[in-house]
């Protein structure tokens, strides 16, 4: 085969550009605009929201609807309470394996042949669990709601959880298990929390369970949980699209109205997460790795939390864009990842704080060094007016955007039916970003950023990389597995 | 963005709804624009969607890996993240603060055909996006330092090593590439390069791309949302005009060629489980059998009832995946099918059956509602695509995607039939034409040191 070949050389390339340049009529570079100041903009948009509309079917489960008419599409997505939270202490990926079976037979048809109709209709849909809430979601064209529906209908209130397919799930899922240890990102995903928040907690338990659960599950358990948990006053339905509540309505009493409400045990209150231990760094061998993967922080806020409105600004400045301090120090200064980032995960308990980046392996201690920097520095000095009007503004303006689609929206207002919120919280949300103060990020940052006590989870090569950070002394090194257990 | 027709002013995109009763196919998919061109070359499509007070501006520069030259791969893609680094008016680090004190957010993306440049903000933002741009567009190369060449490498160099070094199976792909494409094609190396080469990448090979590449009359800029187009032109002709003009671009076609036999071979990765890869050379983006294709690649992978996932995964239980898809670029094409094996089987079984199957459809074809269900799938997707207009994916990237590839922009329509028209007899012909017939690639991935778990080539078959 032959060479590349060049499409003329660099000089007649620079030659032709030279050539039109002259060609610019002397009129046109006469009235060069200036550039030595960005343009002024004119004022920001407002953001319109679309209101929820709601209605409680008898049996209590709370329907929800926006009506976006500009695409005929429709997302349903039906949120129980019936997450992890709710797993057995000693049964972690009860909850995620329960709403998994929801799909795997259902009513009359089988596992394949639900997956069929689904495609069929020209329909996504999906079940799954988090730690708070678990659930199952449609986003299917207009058209083919009615048979869609009837579909998640049967996913939701007749699975038949067949031994046959729970032997099948389980087989699955203890080859993804294993699969884990493929990815340096997955292992920091289970050491992290797991040590953050012990195994007593159940925010330190693996979502997917571990191998040992996973050969615990059996039929009579998914049937329990399931009959337990899923129930209609356990329930939230919302229907964002091209959709009137009076039509979701009806589609929703056919089909959902005789589900039966029961009462749902309280659940127990979790143990306390693990008491924070002085600040560690803890390492889990990744032979080979080309990077290290590493998670800082603590155990942070529940949704709930009053603070949420600085958290948010705090963690945009911290974090949360591109111009945040992590990733403009890490990337943009440094040039050691392709990425760092910071995150409040915010759920009905407390959830983890985490600051954290893949870094290249010979770079590990220096990116601690600088993420410990910036983890110093927003806690220590109150941020720059024009640091926090950017932070302000970037939340603030970039909202409209969230409710573009009907699966962003969709989104936008699951958060608020799975964490209790008022319905109308974003008509407010600007303003209440607009009100924080440096002195309230200072505030949040000194009270959740917890530098005395962080985990420092680092999944990397362990023969590169120790000896960089024992070098820190940032604190003792324990060697831990993905699970967050100590190896001895 | 879209409203149905029974709806008032202000409709963005029209799905005018038809009688059809069973088929999802009742939508004719429109995305009205207007374009208009500078005297520099400039293309600008406009595209009006009031539904959100947002706009986008998505600037396509018709130029990616596939115009690198040999032993600068991954340059086109260093370039991009170059584009962000600061021009002459705007100084480094100041492109993203800008935006996002503007509430904007932006990105850029680099695949073998092209290099696109985006940000998606309120709309009263259209003034400072088009700023910025054209101050990269215009006057960046003065600003270019070795030292921020050095620095976006560097950062480049993790972006290797995240998403393909540190990933399982992440060095498939480049493994696949030389091997499917002879030496001299443009798609013979990934985007991402080599490490070796990224380090190789001079200040002198920067100021050489930019002259030929990152000029006006090599760029498509598609503006959409909450803009008023009189408005737009103005803008655009106020920052834009005074670029100078660059020289004609012509890309090199891609050499035809025809694998002359199969080609096995094995890599050793930090896996758990052995996977497989096939590769067959097919044909490029809208060439007459590429929707047909991507039938076929659904047909047999895509979902539980696709017909390998049925038999590998659900009934002999022997892999936990399996995928196919048609990739399709603007000068070429291939086929993929991959399949992860369980723990205890190797990869001779699981080829075993994909190529029982490749025969199946090859001989008897699919069943007519095999080729409806992912054809109604396709229609599902054409319509979500219109619910965005920013972003990788929106509506503004499709306008500027059709534009290039097959020189119209509100193409939408015209590709959904393209799929509406397959039959089951044209799956049943691209497959035994492109994947019987031809020869392939075929890449297993094992774990460090089970190279025993490998596919091997098959005594005497096709």
């Amino acid at each position: 085969m032959n060479r590349p070949l060049r499409i003329g050389t660099p000089r007649a390339a620079l030659l032709a550009a030279l050539l039109a340049a002259a060609a610019v009529p002397a009129t046109l570079t006469a009235q060069a605009v200036d550039r030595t100041r960005p343009p002024a903009l004119g004022s920001a948009p407002t953001l319109r929201l679309l209101p929820v509309q709601t209605a409680t079917l008898p049996n209590g489960l709370v329907l929800a609807v926006v009506e976006m008419h500009k695409v005929p599409v429709v997302d349903v997505s039906l949120v129980v309470d019936a997450g992890s939270v709710d797993d057995p202490a000693d049964l972690p990926g009860l909850a995620t394996f329960t709403a998994n079976m929801l799909d795997e037979g259902a009513g009359r048809r089988s596992a394949l042949e639900i997956s069929e109709e689904a495609d069929f209709l020209g329909a996504d849909l999906s079940t799954g669990a988090g730690f708070d809430v678990a659930s199952v979601s449609l986003h299917v064209p207009k058209r083919q709601l009615g048979p869609a529906l009837d579909l998640m209908a049967d996913v939701v209130l007749r699975p038949v959880f067949a031994d046959s397919e729970i032997t099948r799930q389980r087989d699955l899922r203890r080859t993804q298990i294993l699969q884990q240890r493929d990815q340096p990102v997955a292992m920091a995903a289970l050491a992290f929390p797991a040590i953050v928040f012990g195994s007593q907690h159940p925010y330190g338990r693996p979502l997917g369970g571990t191998e040992a659960s996973t050969a615990l599950l059996d039929r009579a358990q998914v049937a329990q949980f399931y009959r337990t948990y899923y129930r209609p006053q356990n329930t939230k339905l919302l229907i964002v699209g091209d959709i009137t509540l009076a039509e979701a309505q009806a589609l929703v009493a056919a089909r959902f109205g005789s589900w039966a409400r029961e009462t749902t045990p309280a659940a127990p209150p979790p143990a306390a997460p693990a008491a924070p231990a002085a600040r560690t760094i803890f390492l889990v061998d990744k032979p080979g790795a080309a990077q290290s993967v590493i998670r800082i922080g603590n155990v942070g806020v529940p949704r709930s939390s009053a603070d949420f409105f600085p958290l948010q600004v705090l963690n945009t400045i911290l974090g949360g864009s591109f111009t945040s301090r992590l990733n403009q120090n890490l990337r943009e200064t440094h040039g050691y990842t392709y990425g760092a980032n910071s995150q409040f995960a915010m759920r009905r308990m407390a959830g983890p704080f985490q600051a954290g980046a893949s870094v290249q392996s010979a770079k590990t201690d220096s990116s601690l060094i600088e993420f410990m920097r910036e983890l110093r520095r927003i806690r220590d000095e109150a941020v720059p007016q024009a640091e926090l009007d950017k932070a302000k503004a970037y939340i603030t303006l970039g909202l409209p955007g969230d409710f573009e689609t009907t699966q962003a929206a969709a989104g936008r207002y699951r958060d608020l039916l799975a964490y209790g919120l008022p319905l109308d919280y974003y008509a407010s949300y600007m303003e209440r970003i607009n009100a924080v103060t440096a002195a309230d990020v200072q505030r949040v940052a000194r009270q959740y950023v917890d530098l005395d006590h962080f985990v420092i989870v680092v999944v990397g090569d362990r023969s590169q990389i120790e000896a960089g950070i024992r070098a820190l002394s940032e604190g003792p090194i324990s060697i831990r597995d993905l699970w967050g257990q100590e190896i001895h | 963005m879209t409203r149905r027709v029974r709806t008032v002013a202000g409709l963005a995109v029209l799905l005018l709804a038809c009688t059809l009763p069973a088929r999802l196919s009742a939508q004719a998919l429109h995305v009205p624009y207007t374009t208009f061109t500078l005297p520099n070359g400039l293309k600008v499509i406009v595209h009006e969607d009031h539904s959100v007070p947002i706009l986008t501006v998505n600037t396509w520069y018709h130029q990616g890996s596939g115009d690198e030259r040999p032993g600068r791969t991954g340059f086109a893609h260093l370039f991009e993240h170059l584009m962000f680094m600061g021009s002459q008016h705007v100084p480094t680090g100041q492109f993203d603060q800008l935006l996002e004190a503007a509430g904007a957010d932006n990105n850029g993306s680099t695949t073998e055909d092209r290099t696109n440049y985006f940000e998606d903000g309120p709309a009263n933002a259209l003034p400072l996006m088009l700023y910025l741009d054209s101050d990269r567009m215009g006057f960046m190369l003065p600003e270019i330092t070795p030292e921020k060449v050095d620095l976006q490498r560097g950062v480049v160099q993790n972006e290797r090593r995240q998403s393909y070094e540190n990933q399982p199976y992440g060095l498939a792909e480049e493994n696949i590439l030389k091997r499917l494409y002879p030496a001299g094609h443009p798609y013979n190396w990934p985007v991402i390069g080599s490490m070796a080469d990224l380090s190789a990448a001079t200040i002198e090979d920067v100021r050489r791309f930019s002259r030929t590449y990152y000029t006006p009359t090599n760029a498509t800029m598609v503006i959409g949302g909450d803009v008023n187009p009189a408005e737009v032109r103005r803008q655009v002709e106020r920052w834009f005009r005074a670029i100078p003009r660059g020289p004609v671009v012509t890309r090199r076609p891609a050499p035809p060629f025809t694998l002359a036999a199969d080609v096995y071979a094995t890599i050793e990765d930090h896996v758990q489980l052995p996977r497989v890869y096939n590769a067959w050379h097919t044909v490029r983006a809208f060439a007459p059998n590429d929707a047909a294709l991507s039938v076929l690649a659904d047909v047999l992978a895509g979902g539980k009832a696709s017909r390998l996932y049925r038999r590998l995964v659900y009934e002999m239980q022997i892999a936990t995946n399996v995928s196919a898809y048609h990739d399709a670029l603007r000068l070429d094409g291939s086929f993929r099918l991959s399949t992860t094996a369980r723990p205890g089987h190797d990869l001779n079984e699981l080829e075993r059956v994909v190529n029982e199957e490749v025969r199946r459809i090859a001989e008897t074809g699919p069943t007519p509602r095999e080729v409806e269900r992912v054809v109604n799938q396709t229609e599902a997707q054409f319509l979500d695509r219109m619910e965005r207009v920013g972003s990788f994916g929106g509506k503004a990237d499709q306008l500027a995607y059709y534009d290039y590839f097959v020189g119209t922009p509100d193409y939408f329509q015209a590709d959904l039939d393209r799929y509406r028209h397959v039959t089951a007899a044209d799956v049943q012909r691209v497959a035994r034409d492109y994947l019987l017939r031809r020869h392939r690639v075929v890449l297993s991935v094992v774990p460090q040191g089970k190279t025993e778990l490998a596919a091997t080539q098959p005594g005497g078959t096709q």
